[in-house]
């Protein structure tokens, strides 16, 4: 069972940033996932988000309180970034831990 | 193969086999002055075929293999054998060659610099490298582009340039020579258009790039700039071999459009397209 399914939040991980190859481009950062070979374009916060998952496995709060820690934010935010973070899944970037 | 022919173009050593005299002949003059393969060891190989083993006589048609194939390939009229020999060295090449990022563009240089146009069929990217070709720039190649994985220099691939339809006049009246024309083709009439001895006798000789463009022929006049991310995504599916070439392929690609800018534009006409290229180039 997973943590969403006992009704808490969704805790999500990633590769470790070695993983990716990761290179800005314009608004958009070209991103290179070496253990699938796919490549994929993210616009922030989604590199933010991955990089942020290196300290560990982390629920939206917790990634909301690392970025936070980097960078100026604006409101909440929990909501946007478990829609990223949904996102990232479906791209095989990030999966429930 | 009872037929055959080695020949180099750039990087590239093919040996063309045949079963018939006409399609190896007609490359054999086409190419006629091309190196041999490095070492003579060919690295990519095109067979032409007949269909059904009684069709090398009767009526003959023309299949096309290789190391690399496509099984919906189709068989050409054996008067068409150029054609074939032709498609099947761009089929190879696309299907089998690893060593750069091999990208769907028409290259040409001047000044030490590389001018790289992608675009499908019917763009006018043939054309343009074609007649700039005829105003004093080197020509590099009209199909494919290749792609130094290490420092991103492209290399020449200078195959004849295959003109299409009205394409065929349009260098004919810049004083180009184009023979032998197919009519009647899948591809309607092409005409192949042989790189001058310049192109030939440096085509071991790599360039780094400058400016890509994005061409779109019968279009009113017209330059945009089009974001690196939006080159990236175009050139991916431009390329024949990005994602077999995984992170190496994704590095070179990156460091592209990194590197130069790029521009989507519309020329109604060749004069047209020509001069909005050189203008561009003189404002890179």
């Amino acid at each position: 069972m997973t943590s969403s399914d006992e009704g808490t939040a969704p805790v999500y991980a990633a590769d470790p940033p070695a993983g990716r190859l990761a290179v800005p481009l314009d608004a958009l950062v070209a991103v290179y996932h070496r253990r699938s070979g796919t490549t994929h374009l993210l616009a922030s916060p989604s590199p933010e988000l991955l990089d942020a998952l290196a300290d560990g496995p982390a629920d939206a709060a917790t990634l909301r309180a690392r970025l936070a820690a980097r960078y100026d934010l604006e409101g909440d935010g929990s909501a946007m970034i478990d829609a990223r973070m949904e996102e990232l899944m479906l791209a095989g970037l990030a999966w429930r831990a | 193969m009872r037929q055959a022919h080695a020949l180099r173009v750039g990087a590239v050593g093919f040996r063309i086999g045949s079963a018939w005299r006409a399609p190896v002949a007609a490359v054999r003059t086409l190419y006629e002055g091309y190196p041999t393969p490095a070492d003579d060891i060919p690295d990519l190989t095109v067979r032409l075929y007949p269909e059904r083993p009684w069709r090398r006589w009767l009526r003959p048609s023309v299949a096309i293999g290789g190391d690399y194939w496509l099984p919906d390939a189709a068989p050409l009229p054996l008067a068409q054998g150029l054609l074939a020999a032709e498609m099947g060295m761009n089929l190879q090449v696309a299907l089998g060659w690893r060593r750069h990022l091999l990208l769907h563009c028409s290259a040409v240089e001047r000044d030490g610099r590389v001018l790289l146009m992608s675009g499908a069929s019917g763009s006018g990217k043939s054309t343009l490298a074609t007649l700039l070709a005829l105003s004093g720039w080197r020509f590099l190649g009209d199909e494919f582009a290749f792609v130094a994985l290490s420092d991103g220099a492209i290399h020449p691939f200078p195959r004849a340039a295959s003109l299409k339809n009205e394409a065929v006049a349009a260098v004919r009246a810049a004083g180009g020579v184009v023979g032998p024309v197919l009519e009647e083709t899948p591809k309607g009439t092409i005409g192949y258009w042989r790189p001058p001895a310049d192109a030939i006798a440096r085509m071991a000789e790599p360039a780094p790039p400058r400016l890509l463009l994005f061409p779109r022929f019968g279009e009113a006049a017209r330059v945009e700039a089009m974001a690196p991310s939006e080159a990236f995504v175009r050139l991916t599916q431009a390329s024949t071999n990005y994602v077999a070439l995984g992170e190496a392929g994704f590095s070179a690609l990156s460091r592209l459009v990194q590197s130069v800018p790029a521009l989507s534009i519309g020329y109604p006409d060749s004069g047209a397209g020509l001069a909005l290229v050189e203008r561009l180039w003189g404002e890179a």
